[in-house]
Parts: structure tokens; sequence; C-alpha cells
């Protein structure tokens, strides 16, 4: 019912009008946008509009937004989750290029996702703003007058009373005033009062479905001007917020580099804690980041604690804590003896008791002779061990009893070629693997401050210690305040349309031959509630106190006795 | 840290016992539900008659008075009600059908007292319930609702309350108890069997105040939506039976049941009411969501399965109200609309949950 004049009315209008004309049918039904007739372009985009702007249209637009929106829960997003759809895409080999064509791997930025979305704002906006305009004409004009036959309401009393028709109406007029109702007094002709109340419910209205429009412009501020970006940063390790430091950043479309804000942090220690006993062992109780962090350089630096659901807030970026893991400390040593890297190297968890793989790259190792012959190890972190019949594993997160277990190969890691490298791979195409006299790989299973020597004196590893890393996302998104006014507007809106009544109340009053007068009191609620039968009954009893019906009076227009029920 | 001290393995077993105990309960008064629509007389059913006008019952006149009404049971959160009805208010066009039906008992008073004791027993129940969950929570020092089973249960909870306290309210809903305690044995039932999992610490992922207020409006809302769900049904098989009537094929075999349900109108008014009212609070859950979301993962809303499921089920309910509102779609297609919005509802814990893994995998399930 969106089109203009019928908005606000039509509720009343088909509970007024149908008892007494008898058109009910005519007035309950849609308002059908009228079939174009040749009227050429001009009709015909007429004619799309209204049918855009009907109701029945955004009915049908929500239920397809609801549907369109299912497909991206079942299928594995590109975006969120590019490895289940990379995963998803091997498994269905016949299917992926179908969905890939219909965008189901990426679908809240598909076209036709935005289509219906769009469409519904578009639906929205042609609503709102008639609304708008008819509201505020409802506003500035006097409660409706009174319906003819105020007894064919639904909620109605009549009776007779001899009294003064001007002091009735007057009477009348103050009660309603003192309810809080807009009252206006029609003296002259028909010698009536109206009264109308709840306005609220239909600005309440206006502003929950113009809120939605706040929503849909933070939505796209924030993935035009939002940045968002991971780090995976050491114990003891520094972190500033420029590109470049980023292990993976995703700007907005929009976003420019000089919107990050110049902070840094140093990640000062981490500590988790895991759960010892029950059915959820090694579950983690608590993760928490101790970072030290300066708001510019050379700004006064302050002591943090991150957590997860705890982020920090610098300067309208909010550093959030994402994951972590261990870092074995290790020495490479050469064919020379020489130090040929040294560090702690980051292995990643691939489950939850925190089974780490993870890579140590030498590329500048000398081999006995002198001559350049890379040293790279790969394998498993666990942080207890286990040796089951899988292989080796973890079967607790926290370092009870660390093992580091190191496969190797020397030649050339490929470091120079230019071509960008996944420091947590090893690429082993031009290397070759150590063995063993039997031909086997060469492993070997290491506890701290134990050492690994390389067959045939090619160097040795010795495993020093365990750091932890912690990785963080920093996000900025400029439109959160907008997000959260809207919905906040949105909420209350909503309860303001969902729990305001509406309604009319008029009081009329006949002069009759005897000299006295016929007092007719009647209410109109479109919502059809209890408490607008109360009302106007409260009000009726507190008029007929004050100007009763003579004893005299017809019984069956007055007030029915008590009347008993029971009921189950 | 050592999770569980005795004392909280104690209360957790105490909670187990308080479940099983109420699962017991609920089955009794569910029986006893059952038996008053068996016993219940078959008689003339329809209150609503053009010749008697006294016994009028519009739904204005039956709750239009309620402030004035006395004599009630309370004891047993009975319906029974003295009614004296507004002054102003008029009869309602008779329908030879579109009167209330007389409820479960129907005018035999044998079922009617059945029809109490099945009360009576659903608050026991609805109170040893509440201790299980009660302890549950104690046993664990946080809201029990971190996952499926405690989601579960407390979910069951807040539809037996929904049903209580409209009882409570004074609404003539005890026709109700049959579907209500029917499902809340069911998800009680399926929450024990299969989704049980012994009390535990939450994910520091949870560790959140937000938890409380997301996840408690969100459960209201579900035990709400629930009710309205039932009601949609009861509403759309009266109206089938007031259509088959109407049309002049006799009052057909299951007359005896259909006749004792209120008029189909009412029940699409109580559906309605029951959707307007939880609706913002349902919002109000997904918005809390959304900024759980934000201080937890740095974006408010990402299309995780859950989120976009929450978003479906907001959608679903929202053109449910527009369907209201619009001619065309009024009565059945919004009663189907609204039973669609309950099960993605539904679909959102149990599917979402068990099918779709996403940020929001915490259900607890052993995972293969
Ligand atoms: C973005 C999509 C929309 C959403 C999420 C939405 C949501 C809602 C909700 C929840 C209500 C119920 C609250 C109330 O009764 O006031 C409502 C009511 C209403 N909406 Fe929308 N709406 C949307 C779009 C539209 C459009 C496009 C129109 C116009 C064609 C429209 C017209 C109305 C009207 C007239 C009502 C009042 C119904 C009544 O009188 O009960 N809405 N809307």
């Amino acid at each position: 019912m969106c089109q203009t004049p019928r908005v606000a009315t039509n509720n009343f209008r088909s509970l007024v009008d149908s008892p007494a004309r008898g058109d009910a049918s005519a007035s309950d039904s849609e308002p059908k946008a009228d079939e174009p007739k040749g009227l050429g372009p001009a009709g015909w985009l007429r004619w799309a509009w209204r049918s855009l702007t009907t109701m029945r249209t955004a009915l049908v637009l929500l239920l397809l937004l609801a549907l369109a929106a299912v497909p991206g829960s079942l299928v594995p997003q590109e975006g969120r989750q590019p490895a289940q759809a990379a995963d998803f895409r091997e498994r269905n080999p016949d299917l992926a290029p179908v969905l890939d064509r219909l965008g189901f791997f990426d679908v809240y930025a598909s076209p036709w996702f935005a289509a219906v979305y769009l469409l519904l704002f578009v639906s929205l906006a042609g609503c709102i703003v008639p609304r708008t305009r008819q509201y505020v004409r409802t506003l500035r004009s006097r409660p409706p007058a009174a319906p003819s036959r105020l007894d064919r309401l639904p909620q109605h009393a009549v009776w007779t009373a001899c009294c003064d028709r001007g002091e009735v109406l007057l009477t009348a007029a103050d009660l309603l005033r003192r309810r809080r109702f807009r009252v206006d007094v029609d003296m002259e002709g028909d010698g009536s009062v109206s009264g109308e109340k709840g306005y609220l419910r239909e600005a309440g209205n206006l502003v929950f479905h113009t809120a939605l429009f706040g929503l849909l412009i933070a939505l796209a501020v924030g993935s035009l001007f939002g940045t968002t970006g991971q780090k995976l940063v050491l114990e003891g390790d520094s972190f500033t917020n420029t590109v470049t430091q980023y292990d993976d950043f995703t700007p907005g479309t929009l976003a420019s580099a000089d919107s990050l804000k110049p902070f840094g942090f140093q990640l000062k220690g981490f500590s988790a804690t895991y759960q010892r006993g029950g059915p959820q062992r090694g579950t983690a109780s608590s993760f928490v980041a101790r970072l030290n962090y300066t708001e510019r350089e050379g700004g006064r630096a302050r002591d943090a604690r991150v957590e997860v659901n705890k982020p920090l807030e610098v300067d309208g970026s909010k550093v959030f804590l994402v994951g972590h893991g261990y870092a074995p400390v290790v020495t490479v040593r050469d064919g020379k003896g020489e130090v040929a890297w040294q560090g702690p190297a980051a292995f990643l968890p691939q489950d939850s008791n925190l089974t780490s793989v993870g890579v140590i790259k030498a590329p500048d190792a000398l081999d006995r002779k002198g001559k350049r012959d890379g040293l790279g190890f790969s394998g498993l972190f666990l942080p207890t061990v286990q040796l089951t019949s899988n292989g080796w594993q973890s079967s607790f997160p926290a370092t009870d009893d660390p093992v580091l277990v190191l496969t190797a190969h020397h030649g050339d890691l490929g470091m120079d070629s230019g071509q960008p490298q996944n420091v947590y791979q090893l690429d082993s195409t031009r290397m070759t693997q150590f063995r063993e006299a039997d031909g086997s790989p060469f492993a070997q299973a290491l506890r701290p401050g134990d050492r690994m020597k390389l067959p045939g004196g090619a160097g040795s590893l010795t495993f020093d210690g365990i750091k932890q890393w912690a990785s963080f996302q920093i996000a900025r998104n400029p439109s959160n305040a907008t997000a959260l006014w809207s919905s906040v507007a949105m909420g209350l809106g909503l309860c303001a349309s969902l729990f305001v009544r509406r309604r009319r109340v008029w009081v009329r009053v006949e002069p009759m031959q005897s000299g006295r007068v016929r007092i007719a009191v009647a209410g109109l609620d479109p919502g059809g509630t209890e408490r607008t039968a109360e009302e106007v009954a409260e009000l009726a009893d507190e008029l007929r106190e004050r100007f009763p019906a003579p004893r005299t009076a017809t019984p069956d227009v007055n007030a029915p006795a008590p009347l008993h029920q029971e009921q189950k | 840290m050592s999770g569980t001290s005795l004392a909280d393995q104690n209360l957790a077993q105490l909670a187990n016992w308080l479940m099983y105990s109420a699962i017991a309960v609920y089955l009794l008064a569910f029986v006893a539900a059952c038996a008053e629509w068996a016993f219940g007389s078959r008689g003339p059913g329809i209150r609503t008659s053009a010749a008697s006008p006294a016994k009028q019952q519009t739904p204005v006149a039956r709750t239009g008075g309620r402030t004035r009404s006395a004599a009630v049971d309370g004891a047993t959160g009975s319906s029974t009600q003295v009614l004296a009805p507004p002054a102003t208010a008029s009869p309602e066009p008779a329908q030879a059908l579109g009167g209330d039906g007389t409820g479960a008992a129907g005018d035999s008073p044998k079922a009617d007292l059945v029809g109490r004791i099945a009360v009576s027993l659903t608050v026991l129940a609805l109170l040893l319930h509440s201790g299980s969950v009660l302890a549950r929570g104690l046993a664990v020092s946080r809201p029990p609702w971190g996952n499926m089973y405690e989601f579960s249960t407390a979910f069951a909870l807040m539809a037996s309350a929904a049903y209580v306290g409209l009882l409570a309210a004074r609404k003539p809903v005890r026709w109700l108890g049959v579907p209500v305690l029917f499902s809340v044995l069911l998800t009680l039932g399926l929450a024990v069997s299969v989704l049980y999992v012994d009390s535990a610490q939450l994910v520091p992922a949870l560790h959140s105040y937000w938890l409380w207020i997301h996840v408690s409006a969100a459960i209201i809302s579900g035990g709400v939506f629930h009710t309205a769900a039932v009601v949609s049904i009861l509403y759309l098989v009266r109206d089938r039976w007031e259509r088959a009537v109407a049309a002049g094929h006799g009052q057909g075999r299951g007359a005896g049941l259909w006749r004792r349900l209120p008029s189909s109108r009412t029940l699409d008014k109580l559906a309605y009411r029951l959707t307007g009212l939880v609706f913002p609070l349902w919002t109000f859950a997904v918005i809390a969501g959304a900024v759980w979301a934000e201080a937890a993962w740095g974006r408010y809303w990402g299309w995780d399965p859950k989120e976009t499921w929450a978003f479906i089920t907001w959608v679903a309910y929202a053109a449910y109200l527009h369907a209201r509102a619009t001619a065309g779609w009024k009565g059945r297609r919004a009663a189907v609309l609204g039973l669609v919005a309950f099960a993605t509802f539904v679909f959102n814990y149990y599917g979402v949950n068990i099918l779709i893994t996403g940020l929001h995998s915490y259900g607890g399930l052993p995972t293969n």
C-alpha cells in the first residue's frame, strides 16, 4: 500500500467505509498499478515505477533477497574462505565452472545479488518519499471528521442525555486532550469531536525504513574506504603500520595508502592457557598478547593487552588478535661451520593441538669446499609429541613435550629468482634431499638443545628454544559509527512502528426532538487491538458519568448489564 | 587451568538429573494435555451464535474486559475467567464458524480438570527445566549456552516459558499445550541424546559479555517465534476446516478437534502479535551479533554462514510483516511465510552448526 494517498488512510478507510458502503472488496484489494494503455514510453515508465513501489513488489523483493543470500552460505566463498573454495572446485570439477559463471563463489558481490538489493532500495525510496510527504500533510491537517454512522464502528457507545450540546462537545474535547489526543472540535456543522493519537507509529515506520539506507551507505563506505590487513608477529618483534609491513593487505576500492595511521607496536609476549582435563581437554581458555605501542613515530610508548574479543584501538584503527602459534628458534651452520641462519621460524598450526608445519631456509650456506649450496629444512613442530600410527602428531597445544621433526634439502632455494616466494614452503625443484646410507630420506626428531648433523658434513642445525608468535588483524572502517547509529535508529523506529497504536476517537452529539441529545462515542484502530476498545470504553464511561442517561432512556442503547462468562 | 572442581561436577550432575526429571514431567504433562483433547466433549464447540448475543465471544469482548476480570485460578495458571465485556463492545457480524472454539476440554468439566492438571505439570516441568539450566550455568560459571546442547535446552526453556507466560497473562491458550509440549519434548530429547556434551569452559572467542546479550536475545526470540509458528500451523488447519465447512463439505472427521480451536481470525492475529512482539528483539539480537563480531574479528558483517542465516531469518520475518499489511497476502500466504521464516531460524541453529563450518562453529559436537 505504498501509493501516496492510500498509504496512511487505507487501513482506516477500509474499516470505516466498508460496513457502511459495502465496498470492502474494493478498498481491501491492493491498489493495482494502472496497466499502461498505449501511453508510450512515459506511460510505461510511470507504470514500471508504480509497480516497483507497491508493497507487493517490496514483499517479493524481500523474499528474493532472502533466497539470494542462501547459496553464499552453502558454497564456500572466494573472499572469505579461499582454501575451501579451491577445495570445492577440485571436488566438483563439473559443477564449478557453472557455479563460477553464476557468481556463486562470490555471491555477495555478484551482480544479481546487487540487482535484488538495489531494486529493493529503489522501491524503498519510492516508498519513503511519498509516505513522508503524506505524513507531513497528515500532521498539518486536522484529525479526520467523524464518519457518518458511528454506531457502525466496531467499538462504540451510544446513549441519550439531557444536557447542552456544546458543553458535551467541549467536555469530550477536554477529556481527549487530557489523554494527549490531537483534537478537532466541529461545533458548527456536525457537532462532533475528532481525536487522533499515535502519530509516532508512522514516524517510526519512516525512521526505520530510512535507517535501512543509513546501513546500506555504511556498508558501501566500509567496503570502499575501509582497510584490513594481517600480520604475523614473533615475540619480541615489532610492526609499523605501513603497507609493506603487512603479510596480507586488503584495502577498500577507494582507500589510499596514506589512510593508514602511523602507529606501531612491539609484541612483548604471548601466552595461552588450555583446559587440562574434561571432555574439552586442549580447548583454549585464554589468549593474551602483551603489546607496547606508540601512536606515532617517536610518540610515548604504552603497554596494552590484546585478547580475543578485546582489540586495541589506536587512532581509529583496531588491532585484533586472530591467531597464534610456535616458532622454533634454531641455528643453522653450513659445511664451513659458519652460522648460515639463526633465529625463530614461524610454524603454522594445522590442528587444534597445534601440530605445526614450517620451513627453515639458509640460502647462502656454503658446502665444505666453500661453494654456495643452500640448505632448506622442512618438517613439523609438535608442542606435545605423540607418535601414532598416522605418524608424528601433537596431543596437546601447550609445549609439554616439544619436538621438532625435520628433513633437509640442499641446492638452490630459488630465492634469487626474483619471483615472490611463500616463506612457509620450500621450493625443492632445484634441490636434492639428504638421504641416509640406505637411501631413505634423512630425518631427525629434535628436542630443545638437540643438534642435527647433516650427512657428509654438509652442516648442522641446533634447536635452541621456542618462541611464540601471534597474528593480528588490523582494521580500519570509517563507517562503523554510521552503521551503529543507523542500527539504533532502526531499532527505535521499529519499536515505535510496531508498538505504538494509531487510533481515532470520535464523539458526536446530535440534538433530539425532546430537547435531549444523543451522544455517540466511537473509536477505530486498524490494528484492532483490545486496548483501543478499552480506551473507548473508558472515555465513554467518563463522559457518561458527567452526562448520564436519564432513567427513562431506552435500555437497549445503554450500557449492558455486567455480564459473566465462563471461558476456557 | 584445571577446569572442573568437584563442586562444579556435582552441580553439573544435578543439572543432568533435573533435566531428566523435567523431561519426565513434560511427558506427563503432554499425556494429560492429549487426554484433555480426547476426553473433552465434542459438544457444541462454537460459542458464537447469532441467537445468543449474550454469549458472544468476539475477540474484543473476550479480552477487552481483562482489566476487570476476577476469580482467576492462579495456582494452576488456568484461564478460567469471569469477564465483563466493555460496555461499548458490539457484537461482530455473527458467522457460524467465525467464533472461537471452547478449547480442548469443550464443555466437559472432567476434561477441564485434566487440562488444568496438564498446565500444573507443565509449570512444574518448567521449574525443573529452569533449575537444570541454572545449575548448568553455575557449574560452568558462565551463561549456559556455549554449545548446542546448552542452546537447545535454553531454547526449549524459552518455548515452554512463552507458553506458560501467555497463560499467566490470562490469555486463553491452553489449546496450545499439545503442540508446544510436543516440540519441547522433541528438542529436549534431541538435546540429551544426540547433542549432549559434558559441561566445559568456553573457547576464548566466546569470552564476552556479548554472549549474554546476543544469545539471550536470540533464544528468547526463538521461544516466541516458536509459539507463533505453532499458532500459524493451527491457523492453517483451522482455516482449511472453516473453508471446507463454508464450502458445504460438511464438518469432516476432524471436526471434533478443529471446532474446539479458536477461530482462524483469532489464531492469525495471535501469530501476528507474537511475531510483531519479538521481531524488534530479534533485530536487536542480530545487531548485537554484528557489534560482537566487530569486537572479535574487526568486521561487523562478513557473510559468515551463521550471519547469513540470521539475515535470511530477519528478512523472512520482515517479509511476513509486509505480507500481513499487503492485501492478497494476508491470511494463508502470510502464515506460510511465517512458517518459512521460523524454518530458517531453526536451520540457522541445527543446519548451520552441523552442516556448514564457519567462524561460529562452536557447537561442541565431535567432529570426524
Ligand atoms: C529493505 C527492505 C525492507 C525491509 C527490511 C523492511 C522491513 C519492514 C518491517 C520489519 C516492517 C514491519 C514494521 C512495521 O509494521 O512498521 C515494515 C513495514 C512496512 N514496510 Fe517495509 N521493509 C523494506 C522495504 C519496504 C519497501 C520497499 C516498502 C514500500 C514499497 C515498504 C513498506 C512498508 C510499509 C508500508 C510498512 C507498514 C506495514 C504496516 O502498515 O503494518 N517496506 N517493513
